[in-house]
């Protein structure tokens, strides 16, 4: 029915998509529902991590006790998705296929580095989720094709701790920046492992690598954290609207993901304790 | 297309277009007009119901979609005619509604929350309700409605009915 090529858009729970179409930003000419596919709604953990079916619905993600273990970053988030009315209908792949830039779940995939499968005609293919998000609600997924599930890794390190902050105008509203931390310390409190992004800030969400570069394998001080969040974040083009100016997104963005990287060292230096 | 609703408690049904949410659904075929037209762009929660005890936006999802899932509309609440369910209650004595145009929606979410959780905090109470605008900002009477309800019925020394 894609193939047809009559302007057709795939639905599950509706809470991007329709929202568009009241303000007449999508006006596709047909819809194709899939929030009965069955096999599209799955939680499983595989030997990577835990894969997701597209059409699983967020408030199932949220109270998934193999979800705060497997992956904490995304257990830490999910309040943060919309409000639970939303989440009750929303699902896991409209969120990512739909690629809100401020959307908390595409921020973790990214900053994690999930892996996306879809479905075009009868082959299925996989994509990173580096190569998923192009730009505002824009994707590398062929117009043709439905994402089927998304797979986000598990770390197997004893001593995980995560972090995550966001500023909106309102309770769980859309965020003007947002920021994601994933860290994994050693026995003797060394940064074996960091993931960072921020999302809200760019057209997408964005993993800033250079950050885990400068920290990983020594111990996490707060003075060379800021330095090289400030550093990752000075040449990038923030987005700027009447709400938030790109100087502010920028600025908030920085503190942001100190913030979210304090937090999750903290963390992890407690798991060690427990 | 035909859908089949079970509208509290109620198999309904209508004989509809696709492109009918469920919210105009409710209200023009079911002629339930407490679910409250809004922004009808899932923003305000005035259209606020719940689906299989799940509080949803009613102007995000068609008609279609809901094909057998059991709703609540305000409607539905009341133990019987004439009656008001315990959270209705305290929103009267409380005070908890200015104009009323978001209180069908602010009860079914706490009956929601309620049911979930039926000792929320103060923060739980504000997170569930984040999701529903009042712009007469009544928000301290509806705070105060539903810790008044939770606590009532906690008394009753029996789980929150789910709606």
């Amino acid at each position: 029915m894609l193939a047809a090529g009559d302007d057709a858009r795939i639905i599950a729970g509706g809470q991007t998509l329709v929202p568009l179409m009241a303000m007449r930003l999508a006006r596709p000419k047909r819809l194709i529902d899939i929030a009965r596919i069955s096999d599209l709604a799955f939680l499983r953990q595989e030997r990577e991590g835990i894969a997701i079916g597209a059409i699983t619905r967020q408030c199932v993600l949220e109270r998934a006790a193999v979800v705060r273990v497997a992956v904490p970053l995304l257990a830490k988030v999910m309040p943060f998705v919309g409000h639970a009315a939303i989440r009750s209908r929303g699902t896991v792949g409209g969120s990512l296929a739909n690629a809100d830039p401020a959307a908390e779940i595409a921020l973790v995939a990214v900053t994690l580095g999930a892996t996306f499968t879809y479905r075009q005609g009868a082959a299925s293919a996989e994509m990173p989720a580096s190569d998923f998000f192009v730009g505002p609600m824009m994707t590398a997924l062929p117009a043709t094709a439905c994402l089927t599930a998304v797979c986000f890794p598990r770390w197997r390190d004893a001593r995980i701790g995560v972090g995550f902050h966001e500023v909106s105008a309102r309770r769980s509203d859309f965020a003007f920046a947002s920021a994601a931390a994933q860290v994994a310390l050693d026995d003797d409190g060394v940064c074996r492992r960091l993931a960072l992004g921020v999302g809200a800030v760019t057209a997408c969400p964005m993993r800033l690598d250079t950050v885990a570069k400068a920290l990983e394998g020594r111990r996490v001080e707060s003075a060379v954290v800021r330095e090289a969040v400030r550093a990752a974040l000075a040449d990038i083009e923030p987005l700027c609207d009447l709400h938030a100016s790109a100087d502010y997104r920028r600025r908030a963005a920085t503190s942001l993901a100190v913030r979210a990287i304090t937090d999750a060292c903290r963390a992890a230096e407690a798991a060690h304790a427990r | 297309m035909r859908v089949e609703l079970i509208v509290n408690g109620e198999m309904r049904t209508v004989e509809i277009e696709p492109r009918v949410s469920l919210l105009d659904c409710l209200r023009e075929r079911l002629l339930l007009t407490g679910a409250h037209a809004g922004c009808e762009h899932g923003v305000c929660g005035a259209c606020t119901v719940l689906i299989d005890g799940a509080p949803a936006r009613s102007c995000l999802m068609f008609a279609v979609q809901a094909d057998g899932y059991a709703i609540t509309t305000i409607e539905g609440v009341t133990p019987g005619p004439g009656e008001l369910s315990p959270i209705q209650d305290a929103f009267c004595e409380t005070h908890g509604m200015q104009c009323g145009y978001c209180t069908p929606a602010m009860i079914l979410t706490a009956h929601a929350l309620l049911a979930d959780n039926p000792n929320p905090t103060r923060a739980d109470i504000v997170d569930a309700i984040s999701a529903n605008i009042c712009r007469c900002t009544g928000y301290a009477q509806i705070v105060e409605a539903i810790a008044l309800a939770a606590e009532r019925m906690r008394g009753l020394n029996q789980p929150a009915r789910k709606p």
